[in-house]
């Protein structure tokens, strides 16, 4: 297999680590020297060979330890992943997209064989083989939708769209920051955004829903967004906060660069064929500020990004009593040089 | 931007005639592979290059969405309309090359529905094939009343009747048939969603029976392609692109701004979908809006206007593209 497939922890010991090759390939979030929200969709069509952007679903060295984590969130909640009684066809036209799309990305790990309805799924590292009947529930050991879920690196929120509005009607969410699935289910696009602040007033809303009740077939879209994580946690749900949350107090200036991570979400959107749904991977990447800064220009970027962040989205984001000491942190690697337009490396 | 749809290039494998009104075409991809997936009621805008005019038309798709070996449309003759059907009937035969676009949805089926009531007239069946098609697979609940002009125009009414004998009613206009809307909403169970296409008539009526019976309004469905109409010529200036247009008499707003090389944001082409919305910087004459997206405050304000239906009479015309 090209992919080494580490073997590491997102709880415990905490044994998540990135290679020189996933640093390298980390989707740093920042364009500019500052940050404010903006609707910043792209085509997802293809990028630069090696980086995240180049496959339609990425997978990378995390992609087996991921699931097993997925899995043992799941065992402890199964209602991180729901799907109401209407959003099954969107499930098989998001498990066809999944399949169709690792097996042509990535041929030596998945491997996809249909004779009309008579599927055979291979995933070789997770040593798995599926023949089923397409669109036929009872072939498979979950609903479609928690099926390739369950072999899919990022939470994925399944969409209806009606209305001229979209409804979080499905989802699968075990890496998320800070929301909860069984809380937003079956609310509307304005609902579940309620608590972020400022963008309401911004107006970023309303251009956001209209942008993406025309997404149409053929032309996913995407976008970044980030917050911070103290420790390489995949999940910071509401329903354990009281497990996460106090770990935001144990940083000191001796452990934050090994501790505080940079947490950014690849979301992507595709429009789903047979059910008109609308389908948001959001694809989690952690990265250690110690590993961050060993590419000067993000090092010199963070630095003014976080210490200029006005204080509600710090605050909304959930780093505002860590903020002083990241900055500390982070300053040591800011020469005051000036910075390249453009989110690569120099 | 333009379209926000990618483009497939196809063959066209068969072209059938279904009436004297009425001819069906069967699109394959020209590079042999398969064609997307789509959910019943959606539609493909069909690029026709007729002479120097190019034209790009919505059509529904009425084969089985499951299908990706093919996509079949069916195209009413309009003999007063600006030529496009005509092109259709007239000009394009089995072999020839043509562009059309990805499948876009503006008419879906809400599949919460306990059962799915549509009522079609004339043409308006097109998207109905393809979502009965897509609900039988299902096995979902559904009721189709269709009412056209004769037996002998009745698109598709052989087919139906035989396919789905309990679930199809059938009205003539010629035999003076016509639905009977107020028992026919009156008995509906509870969750069940109304769609109607058709005659722009039928639809208000149905919209209209159902809102004054306290249906909601979410629960009523309904898909109108208008097609530009033709008008005087008139004369535009196009400021982001510093460029100054005519608008021929048969020839949309939205056509003459992509004549002009300005890419311009569409998607139904028939002022429904509300993509192609322009900011208006300055004018000294009268709007014709044709569309039904703009609210009616925002028609008299003079300050949008929707470029695929809608025309202008007048001085001077200045818009934001």
């Amino acid at each position: 297999m090209t992919i080494q497939f580490n073997d590491e922890s997102f709880r415990g010991e905490y044994t998540f680590r990135n290679s020189d090759r996933a640093i390298k390939r980390f989707p740093f979030p920042f364009h500019e020297d500052s940050y404010m929200y903006s609707v910043n969709m792209e085509r997802h069509q293809g990028g630069p060979e090696g980086s995240i952007y180049e496959k339609r679903f990425d997978v990378d060295e995390h992609y087996v330890s991921e699931m097993k984590d997925r899995a043992l969130v799941l065992a402890d909640d199964p209602l991180r992943c729901q799907s109401l009684p209407h959003m099954t066809l969107a499930g098989w036209d998001l498990l066809e997209l999944i399949m169709v799309s690792k097996s042509e990305d990535y041929p030596d790990l998945f491997e996809l064989h249909r004779d009309g309805n008579n599927w055979h799924w291979i995933n070789k590292p997770m040593g798995i083989e599926q023949k089923f009947v397409f669109m036929d529930e009872t072939t498979l050991p979950y609903g479609p939708l928690e099926y390739i879920t369950r072999q899919t690196q990022g939470d994925f929120a399944v969409l209806d769209q009606r209305d001229d509005n979209l409804w979080m009607d499905a989802g699968m969410i075990t890496t998320q920051a800070d929301w909860s699935l069984d809380f937003d289910i079956g609310m509307n696009f304005f609902e579940w955004h309620a608590p972020v602040p400022k963008a309401n007033e911004m107006g970023i809303f309303i251009r956001a829903l209209k942008f993406l009740l025309n997404v149409q077939q053929g032309m996913p879209a995407r976008r970044l967004n980030w917050t911070m994580t103290v420790n390489p946690l995949l999940d910071t749900s509401p329903e354990n906060y009281h497990k996460w949350g106090i770990q935001k107090t144990t940083m000191t200036p001796e452990t934050v660069g090994q501790k505080q991570h940079l947490r950014v979400e690849l979301q992507t959107f595709f429009r789903l064929p047979r059910s008109n749904a609308l389908v948001f991977p959001i694809r989690c990447y952690l990265i250690a500020l110690q590993d961050l800064v060993t590419v000067p220009k993000w090092g010199r970027r963070l630095h003014r990004v976080i210490r200029d962040l006005p204080v509600e989205l710090a605050t909304y984001k959930g780093f505002i009593d860590n903020r002083p000491l990241i900055v500390d942190y982070l300053s040591q690697f800011d020469d005051g040089a000036p910075t390249s337009d453009g989110i690569w490396p120099d | 931007m333009s379209a926000g749809t990618n483009k497939i290039a196809v063959t066209v494998t068969d072209v059938s005639v279904v009436n004297a009104l009425v001819k069906r075409f069967r699109f394959e991809r020209s590079d042999g592979g398969l064609l997307p997936t789509f959910s019943g009621g959606a539609h493909t805008v069909v690029e026709m290059q007729d002479g120097d005019t190019h034209r790009l038309n919505p059509y529904s798709l009425m084969s089985d969405p499951m299908d990706q070996t093919a996509y079949t449309i069916s195209v009413r003759r309009d003999d007063t309309g600006r030529g496009g059907s005509l092109f259709m009937h007239n000009s394009v035969k089995p072999g020839d090359q043509m562009t059309i676009s990805y499948p876009v949805n503006l008419f879906p089926l809400d599949l919460r529905a306990r059962k799915h009531l549509m009522i079609a007239g004339g043409i308006g069946i097109t998207p109905f094939l393809a979502q009965i098609k897509q609900l039988s697979v299902m096995g979902e609940r559904f009721e189709l009343h269709y009412s056209c002009r004769n037996p002998a125009l009745g698109s598709y009414v052989d087919e139906l009747t035989e396919q789905h004998p309990n679930t199809t009613h059938i009205y003539y206009d010629d035999q003076n048939q016509s639905i009977d809307l107020e028992q026919l909403l009156g008995g509906q169970p509870l969750g069940t969603h109304i769609y109607v296409c058709g005659p722009k008539g039928m639809i208000d009526w149905v919209r209209g029976r159902a809102a004054d019976l306290g249906w909601p309004r979410e629960a009523v469905h309904y898909e109108e392609f208008l097609a530009p109409r033709s008008g005087k010529p008139f004369e535009v200036k196009l400021a982001m692109s510093n460029k100054v247009i005519q608008v021929g008499e048969h020839q949309s707003l939205l056509e003459a701004i992509e004549a002009a090389g300005v890419d311009a944001p569409y998607l139904c082409r028939g002022g429904a979908c509300g993509q192609c919305e322009t900011d208006v910087i300055g004018y000294d004459g009268k709007f014709l809006h044709y569309d039904h997206w703009l609210e009616d405050d925002q028609k008299t304000s003079g300050k949008k206007i929707m470029p695929c239906v809608s025309r202008f009479e007048g001085k001077t015309l200045v818009l934001d593209r």
